[in-house]
């Protein structure tokens, strides 16, 4: 309905898409494959759709799709795969903070967006930029000290 | 008690972390067949209602509808959506639609169509004519005589004997006595009797109930959903669309937790209806606000606690009296408030013991299965009557415990008394650590800092509390689980299972225990779960269960296979399988004579001689449910000019035998503590007069986020449970049961102030505040 071509990169490659007049970036990134996005709420209240767009963490909910015309998407499935995780992904997977998992995309992508601005982001910073990011699982505690690991691992001077 | 474990106890990765932190597509919305039909429901806007008439016509003739289903065209079957063992303790007392909605968020009925906008636009173009009747809506209400009565259809009915009354109200009753409690009472020197009100919550599991359904190429159904119990969900299904089971297959992929809500077949009829009626794949997805409303809540239950003691604080009477609301239906009604008393009388020794516990239905959100299934409602007052009794008697409210809680080599006459919707089984208690939980948590949290409130001065003050708590590990003589292993050309293993891991990691831990038995890394084990045509079966991912009951199950299985593997490698070796040990993937020969790998004797057994198949199957069911414990401790800190609270630090000690992943168990721990806190301080339902929840998102409902976090400290205190797979019991459940009871102690403690219903506000605290000033 009302269909209109945007050009867009996603995770580095150049794509031509249709974005129906309303759609939500979270549906046109769900519905063309990138299923990492996760839908938690719908209404940007937990962070489980976060996505970087032209280098800033959006909520893909509230996002239109004809926002990201000409702009650059990164999805978790840029991040890393099996053999060459993100070390964000393998911390997280090492520490037992990835329970059902269904937060943990939009939580690291958000973490990603600090730890890109700042190397060793203290608790306090983590928690405050972190919390648009629910998670039901695991009580945050497990993502928490994941974070403080990768930190120190990474020579931080925290 | 410590044992020599190459693989349990041990924290190994959960073996599908990675796979998900990479996005990976294993969630079932994240695997749906191109073009699937979208479907949608029409709720209904009362909370009692008659449907005078439907007319669906224009819904139907709007382009790209393909299915409008409502009660004048499905069959009307009673039916239970509670996912439970067969046949079912709840009543059936639900179809798949009705003529008569019972809550505001009731089903009316369901369009599918070509696009999720074209479903919703036929949603609205369905008229429907009400007739309003007045509603029900509150537990108090529900028991008036002459109130309004919300089963009154004819064919609703228990499918056990239980004392089911709907003309009443009455979705459930369950009584015990042991002695008479009068008497006990009557020869108390001090007595409590309070009354605790533990309120509405919802799971909010981040990922809302999807399934979606398609027909296979052989004209079969198969339906993927994020569920807890596959097997309920095909029993169910086959039951309300009247499809033989044969017919039907469920799968469950990675589910985005659950926490008991999909412990429920909550959309699978519709889903299944759809994709039979349409022969097209049919996708639903709740939204958030659906997910609120019109799925599943934790039970709010008044519960009245009688104790009395002697001066030297003996318990002479320990009477709890349960009313719940279950709401609209009967899911989980009997069992969830039956577990009310099973799970928290037997914690406390006393002669007189008194138990009743009554559902009663209201035309409000229902409720279900919930993470502590009644023990979190019933610890609340537990454990704060058991503060105000300490109060009383002039003790300190850990020594009061320290004194009265059941031991290892101790019997409970509740064990017996009390089961699911029969008699239960008679244990006495094996493991129990509690006694060293309460020392190592008081100790952690600093309890003898803690002093009395009334010599607290300025305007921040801290106050320390703590609960005891106590679970079970399945449903002993009900839950089965089963499994099968198949062994591979190199050494690796196929374990299949029908539990059901929602997120909890439990495929890890029993893949840990078939490692462990089996002799190998637990990378050599390659997990499949669950899938009715391919898993054996599994009663499914409740009861705190899966560790100790399928958990035994993969042990039993692995033993055989062991069996297996030994007689192959003496064929190899020429010894016989006495003479061989196994271990690291290789059987050796005691004497140091010889040895094969796996690998070889995987080889030789498919393709040498005598060619088999290494593999076998295995079920396991219980006869006992030790329960985990724990001491829960959290120290606060409150603004007495605004009553804003703070919490300090929370310290949860937990008993769960032997941790079979101790991270994990960790894991489960920290989450079900955060989902007590959040429910403690923030979460609840608001209500219109009418009925209706108004703040049915995560904008209202406030969950915590890690901002909100305090520091959490997780203590885990080893036992050894001889039933229990290498020792282990159930930890997933009971560490959500404390933060109320704790929280509200704590407060006390602080201010003085005894808050008797959740969640504990500023604005409750600070009117508490006021109203000891008016008195003062």
């Amino acid at each position: 309905m009302n269909a209109k071509t945007i050009q867009l990169t996603i995770n580095g490659e150049a794509r031509s898409v249709d974005v129906g007049a309303g759609e939500s970036l979270l549906h046109l990134l769900r519905r063309i494959g990138f299923t990492g996005v996760k839908n938690g709420c719908d209404e940007g209240a937990c962070g489980a759709c976060t996505v970087i767009l032209n280098g800033r963490t959006v909520n893909a909910c509230l996002t239109f799709a004809f926002q990201a015309a000409g702009g650059r998407v990164e999805t978790i499935e840029f991040l890393g795969n099996f053999e060459n995780p993100h070390p964000l992904q393998k911390a997280l997977a090492d520490e037992g903070a990835v329970q059902c998992g269904y937060c943990i995309p939009g939580m690291i992508l958000s973490a990603k967006a600090l730890l890109d601005r700042k190397a060793a982001p203290t608790d306090e910073e983590w928690s405050l930029h972190l919390d648009g990011n629910l998670c039901r699982c695991t009580g945050y505690e497990k993502i928490q000290s994941a974070l403080r690991k990768l930190v120190a691992a990474q020579g931080g001077d925290q | 008690m410590s044992r020599n474990f190459q693989v349990v106890n041990k924290s190994v990765r959960k073996i599908d972390a990675l796979a998900l932190a990479l996005g990976k597509p294993m969630y079932a919305g994240d695997k749906v067949p191109p073009g699937a039909l979208h479907i949608k429901f029409l709720w209904s806007p009362h909370a009692h209602a008659v449907i005078k008439s439907i007319d669906i016509r224009a819904a139907e003739q709007l382009p790209g509808v393909r299915c409008v289903l409502y009660h004048g065209n499905v069959p009307r079957i009673p039916h239970t959506t509670a996912g439970q063992g067969y046949p079912e303790p709840s009543p059936y007392d639900t179809f798949m639609f009705d003529t008569k909605v019972r809550f505001v968020g009731d089903r009316v009925a369901a369009v599918a169509a070509d696009t999720p906008e074209i479903a919703a636009a036929a949603v609205a173009a369905i008229q429907v004519e009400y007739e309003v009747l007045s509603a029900v809506l509150s537990i108090d209400d529900a028991m008036k005589d002459g109130a309004p009565v919300i089963h009154d259809e004819p064919d609703a009915f228990a499918k056990i004997p239980v004392q089911y009354e709907p003309g009443k109200n009455l979705a459930a009753f369950v009584g015990m006595d042991v002695g008479n409690l009068d008497e006990g009472l009557a020869g108390a020197d001090v007595v409590v009797d309070e009354s605790y009100y533990a309120h509405y919550a919802q799971h909010c599991p981040i990922e809302p109930h999807v399934a979606f359904g398609y027909m296979d190429p052989e004209g079969r159904l198969v339906i993927v959903t994020s569920t807890q119990v596959p097997f309920h969900v095909r029993r169910i299904v086959a039951q309300c669309i009247e499809m033989p089971i044969r017919q039907i297959r469920v799968i469950k992929p990675r589910i985005g937790g659950g926490f008991g809500v999909k412990q429920e077949v909550l959309m699978e009829d519709v889903v299944a209806m759809m994709t039979v009626r349409t022969q097209k794949p049919c996708l639903l997805t709740f939204t958030r606000e659906e997910e609120f409303v019109s799925s599943r809540t934790r039970h709010p239950i008044r519960t009245r606690i009688r104790l009395g003691a002697k001066k030297d604080g003996t318990f002479t009477a320990y009477g709890m009296d349960c009313l719940s609301n279950t709401g609209a239906y009967g899911s989980h009604a009997l069992t969830v408030v039956c577990n009310c008393g099973s799970k928290m009388l037997p914690l406390y020794r006393a002669k007189n013991i008194h138990f009743t516990g009554t559902a009663v239905y209201t035309n409000l959100p229902v409720g279900g299965a919930y993470r502590g299934y009644g023990a979190t409602q019933s610890s609340f007052a537990v454990e704060s009557a058991m503060d105000e009794l300490a109060e009383k008697l002039g003790v300190d409210p850990l020594a009061l415990r320290q004194q009265n809680h059941i031991v290892s080599g101790e019997t409970s006459p509740v064990f017996r008394a009390l089961g699911e919707g029969k008699a239960g089984v008679e244990q006495s208690i094996g493991s129990c650590e509690l006694a060293k939980c309460i020392t190592l948590g008081a100790k952690e949290i600093g309890w003898k800092k803690r002093g009395d409130w009334r010599k607290k001065t300025g305007r921040m003050r801290r106050g320390i509390g703590m609960a005891c708590l106590m679970q079970g590990s399945s449903i002993p003589e009900i839950d089965m689980g089963a499994a099968s292993i198949k062994m591979n050309e190199d050494g690796s293993f196929n374990l299949l299972m029908g539990a059901t891991d929602l997120g909890t990691g439990s495929d890890t831990v029993l893949a840990q225990i078939g490692a462990e038995a089996l002799g190998c890394d637990v990378s050599k084990i390659i997990v499949y779960s669950s899938d009715t045509d391919m898993t054996p079966f599994d009663v499914g991912a409740y009861a705190s269960s899966t560790t100790y009951l399928s958990g035994a199950a993969v042990k039993n299985c692995a033993e055989k296979v062991v069996k297996q593997i030994l007689a192959v490698a003496g064929q190899m070796l020429g010894r016989k399988p006495s003479e061989l040990a196994h271990g690291d993937s290789v059987v050796r020969a005691k004497d140091g004579s010889g040895q094969v790998t796996y690998s070889e004797i995987a080889l030789h057994s498919l393709y040498n001689a005598e060619q088999h198949q290494i593999g076998a199957m295995s079920s396991h069911i219980t006869h006992k449910s030790p329960p985990p414990f724990s001491a829960h401790f959290v120290e606060v800190e409150i603004d007495t000019e605004t009553g804003a609270l703070k919490l300090l630090k929370y310290v949860a000690a937990v008993d769960c035998g032997t941790a079979i992943n101790p991270k994990l168990a960790e894991g489960q721990t920290e989450g079900g503590v955060m989902n007590g806190i959040s429910y403690a301080l923030t979460e609840e339902y608001l209500f219109s007069a009418t009925g209706r929840m108004t703040n049915a998102s995560f904008q209202d409902y406030k969950l915590f986020s890690m901002r909100d976090k305090p520091e959490i400290k997780t203590i885990l205190v080893p036992s050894y449970e001889k039933t229990g797979p290498y020792g282990a019991k159930s930890v997933s459940e009971i560490c959500i049961n404390g933060a109320l009871p704790a929280i509200a102690n704590a407060i006390y403690n602080a201010v003085g102030v005894r808050l008797r219903e959740g969640p504990f506000t500023a604005e409750k605290i600070w009117r508490g505040l006021r109203a000891m000033g008016a008195k003062a």
